[in-house]
């Protein structure tokens, strides 16, 4: 598979599967204007994996039947096919847990995008120029909920820090570049990761701060799902968010 | 019961917070709605959630709703009755240049 094939999916993929984690608290948040709140970003989320797959397609279509969509894409690729990263597909735990994880990942999100409006495919850069400035909402709303509950209460404080002993282990993947990173950072299509990871670590730090938590140590972190090999959420978000589509393959409503 | 449902039981509700949003430059604030919210800072991020998400506002103020201050309706009689036949007090006897807007 080409590179830039694998990296547009990596793009979708990420964004897929963390709208899809966040999309779960609909009708759950825990007071209905934060429930309308994690429902939006849910939403810019699966809209910007939509345009990542329409592009996806339009690659994997080169010069052949042009049986791929969009679609087939997000509902029909099994785990092994995914190569979003770790962290978003974990569990939503609680709600700081939820916010936690959405934290790490638009703290990560807000400067690939940036990085991808300036890059040399086209059509990239036209989606990151798009969903940029979601993204800066997300990492906005996110930092405000990360200080608000890590300054919080004595629970609420607790329950940040727990949060961050579960998810910290999964944050060094943002910046292992896989072979198609590596790739995309050659050709100018996508930043160079180790120029952004130092991005990424003044903005937690100035959160964390603010928020009274300590930046964890280096420690031994977990990778794979770049390249595929998940942990064991993927395969229960995938067998509920596939499985119309597999036992009534083309429906629709 | 876990101590999560016992915390969500015991918490007291946010303060609930009047919502106005200027749909376009040069227009007035209009009263929108409510909704709760810790502060206002999470007020004008609930807004922004809530009330623009058809892209309906180019500014949001919150007031939180213990510092309206309201009319009693049982005054309706004394306020308002007495300006009903007082029609020189309205301006109605120009006419207005079509490229006057909002007025």
């Amino acid at each position: 598979m080409p590179p830039l094939l694998q990296y547009t999916l990596h793009l979708a993929d990420d964004a897929l599967i963390l709208g899809h984690r966040n999309s779960e608290w609909t009708g759950h948040g825990p007071i209905l204007e934060q429930d309308i709140a994690i429902s939006n970003i849910a939403l810019d989320l699966i809209g910007q994996a939509r345009n990542f797959y329409q592009y996806a397609a339009e690659l994997a279509n080169e010069g052949n039947s042009g049986s791929v969509t969009e679609d087939s894409l997000a509902y029909l690729r099994d785990g092994w096919d995914f190569r979003n990263i770790l962290l978003v597909e974990q569990t939503n735990g609680d709600w700081a847990k939820t916010i936690l994880r959405q934290f790490f990942f638009s703290a990560h999100q807000v400067d690939l995008y940036q990085q991808l409006m300036t890059g040399s495919d086209k059509t990239l850069s036209a989606i990151g120029a798009k969903a940029y400035k979601e993204v800066v909402y997300h990492l906005r709303w996110s930092s405000e909920w990360v200080i608000r509950l890590g300054d919080g209460t004595e629970e609420s404080h607790t329950r940040m820090k727990k949060a961050l002993d579960e998810l910290w282990k999964f944050t060094g993947e943002l910046y292992m570049p896989a072979p198609y990173e590596q790739w995309a950072a050659k050709a100018g299509v996508g930043p160079d990761l180790s120029h952004l990871r130092v991005r990424w670590e003044e903005r937690v730090k100035e959160v964390f701060v603010e928020a009274g938590l300590s930046y964890p140590p280096a420690e031994w972190m977990q990778t794979g799902g770049k390249e595929g090999r998940h942990t064991e959420q993927l395969g229960y978000i995938l067998a509920e968010m596939q499985f119309l589509q597999r036992a009534y393959p083309g429906c629709n409503w | 019961m876990s101590s999560e449902n016992q915390s969500a039981s015991g918490r007291a509700e946010w303060p609930l917070w009047e919502i106005f949003i200027r749909s376009k430059q040069g227009l007035d604030h209009k009263h929108v709605g409510s909704l709760h919210a810790a502060d206002a800072q999470m007020a004008i991020e609930n807004a922004r959630d809530v009330y623009t998400r058809r892209m309906e506002g180019v500014s949001i103020w919150v007031v939180e709703s213990k510092y309206i201050h309201a009319s009693n309706p049982d005054d309706a009689a004394s306020f308002y009755d007495p300006a009903s036949d007082k029609v020189y007090r309205h301006p109605t006897f120009y006419d207005l240049p079509d490229e006057l807007k909002h007025m």
